[in-house]
């Protein structure tokens, strides 16, 4: 085995470092040698420049999901893009109804934006998924109302990287007159989406879970069948006023290149890492109680989550120090709770306490890959050997029949 | 989460792990919390004729801290008398490891299980008396 860098980096979903070429462009917009000019400038050649670079980058944005350029609305992050376009359409549609529906398993970024909105005197329906992820249409269908203006689905899920039907919810959604709107933030540059082919009226993106920068995202806003939001950031009426705010050239550039390149290079790219995520799986799957999380088929290539049983996630993980992934465990969070995503799945507590999250990505190699094998197999077999719960497995005793003492 | 030196010295080379017959009678067993919250511990201790406990085992399932704490405990009781067993408190616990505030639980939990297994051991020497 060659040299391995400690630690190696399995958080490919939580954020990804910036592509080199990334970067490279990104400094050529900076500094007084570079375009560093307010695109918004319109009396000279500073603001001219910078305005090409964005609309160039633009453009990149909008080939990689096959928009119109004039349909890509730059925000701070698929975050604020998820904001914008709830809190946008809810809004402006308010006086046709105030139903709105989600599923459990959103992002926070979703699911706490809907909670304002519940504040402010709208209803929402949130879904629960399938045990394997997957939102069943029927359920949809019937949630579905005459007063539902807002259905918000991500495309992919961050933990447990299942894909959902977008294709067939937006064609529930239009005929019901309902915006749908889409959190492609872990999506985009790894699943083809063709804009034109399905009917989603909004799309979330952000640069840094593709290798572009932080701090940069977008919001695709259709404009046939035109959908309209209210803004959010009030301000000078950038973007077509649906986000105020200098537009920062050399984010913007780093998510065009890096939206550039993974349009390129994404079919070879996926090929590659979920050849590495099978051999993951394929180095994991024969440990005794072990729970893939999600649906296997469904599934972006990146991400694999996996419960071992009668394993805490937190403790797990401080045997894996030279592997850097997250877990389901309460441990983690600061809120005490197991992943409230593997708990709407209808994991038990303990197998949510239990997960492990390994994200890969354009820099994992195939050497990193069996060296977690053979770490997480050794740190397994360890804890198992600690754990009063695996000895009861052992002895044959049904954990979820004991009356536990809790505290 | 940052852990003090201790808990991963605790973590890295747990003292005492491993299990006693429940069924003999010279063993108290402990097992509290629950595998819902993410921790479970099992506390023994083998208690001699002295009423010394000479020996003692656990097994923990849960976060660092609390392999830690139940680690640590197994040392601390090691010679100790029974009464003596039962005035270690969770802040002495938690003050040797250096355990942040939300860690604090484990602590606890470790002072559950001491007292659990005494008290498990005490029933089973009077049911042996009364019989």
């Amino acid at each position: 085995m060659s040299e391995l860098k400690m630690p190696i980096y399995f958080d490919y979903a939580a954020t990804t470092p910036v592509d080199p070429r990334v970067a490279e462009k990104m400094m050529q917009y900076l500094t007084p040698m570079g375009v560093f000019g307010n695109p918004a400038s319109k009396s000279h050649s500073f603001g001219w420049e910078a305005e090409a670079a964005v609309e160039e980058a633009r453009g990149n944005v909008a080939a990689l999901i096959n928009a119109d350029p004039k349909e890509i609305v730059w925000t701070s992050g698929a975050t604020e893009s998820n904001n914008l376009a709830i809190k946008g359409a809810a809004h402006f549609n308010e006086r046709r109804g105030k139903h709105i529906i989600t599923c459990k398993t959103e992002h926070k970024a979703v699911l706490d934006t809907c909670r304002q909105l519940e504040r402010e005197g709208f209803e929402v329906t949130y879904l629960d998924p399938e045990p394997n992820g997957l939102i069943d249409l029927a359920k949809l269908k019937a949630a579905m109302r005459e007063d539902t203006t807002v259905v918000s689905i991500m495309h992919v899920n961050n933990e447990t990287g299942v894909i959902q039907d977008i294709a067939a919810i937006g064609e529930m959604c239009r005929a019901n007159k309902t915006i749908f709107h889409v959190d492609a933030a872990q999506s985009a540059g790894k699943v083809p989406i063709d804009i034109e082919a399905l009917k989603v009226d909004m799309m979330s993106f952000s640069a840094h879970k593709i290798y572009g920068p932080k701090g940069i995202g977008a919001l695709y806003v259709r404009r046939k069948p035109r959908v309209r939001i209210e803004a959010q950031t009030h301000g000078g009426g950038h973007e077509r006023g649906m986000r105020s705010g200098t537009l920062p050239t050399h984010q913007i550039v780093g998510m065009g290149e890096a939206f550039r390149i993974a349009k390129l290079e994404m079919n070879a790219e996926n090929d590659r890492i979920l050849m590495l995520r099978n051999r993951l799986y394929d180095g994991l799957k024969d440990i005794e109680e072990v729970y893939v999380n999600g649906d296997l088929e469904h599934r972006v290539a990146g991400i694999l989550n996996i419960s071992f049983n009668y394993v805490e996630g937190e403790s797990l993980m401080m045997s894996l120090k030279g592997l850097a992934m997250s877990s389901g465990s309460a441990c983690t969070s600061a809120s005490l709770e197991p992943s409230y995503v593997l708990r709407a799945l209808g994991r038990s507590d303990e197998l949510a306490h239990s997960s492990l999250r390994l994200s890969m990505g354009r820099f994992s190699k195939v050497e990193e890959v069996d060296y977690a094998i053979e770490r997480i197999r050794a740190a397994v077999e360890k804890l198992r050997e600690l754990s009063p719960l695996w000895e009861m497995f052992q002895e044959g005793i049904d954990i979820s029949k004991v009356e536990w003492v809790s505290h | 989460m940052a852990y003090g030196e201790k808990v991963i010295d605790h973590y890295e080379n747990p003292r005492n792990v491993g299990s006693f017959s429940k069924a003999d009678l010279n063993i108290g067993t402990g097992m509290v919390g629950a595998p819902a919250c993410g921790d479970v511990m099992k506390l023994q201790i083998k208690v001699n004729d002295q009423g010394i406990i000479e020996d003692a085992k656990f097994k923990t399932y849960g976060c660092g801290s609390a392999i830690a704490s139940s680690s640590l405990l197994t040392e601390w009781v090691k010679g100790k008398t029974l009464e003596e067993a039962k005035l270690i408190k969770n802040t002495d616990i938690a003050a040797e490891l250096d355990l942040p505030p939300v860690k604090i639980h484990c602590s606890v939990l470790a002072e559950d299980a001491i007292r659990t297994a005494i008290e498990d051991y005490q029933k089973k020497q009077q049911e042996q008396a009364g019989a």
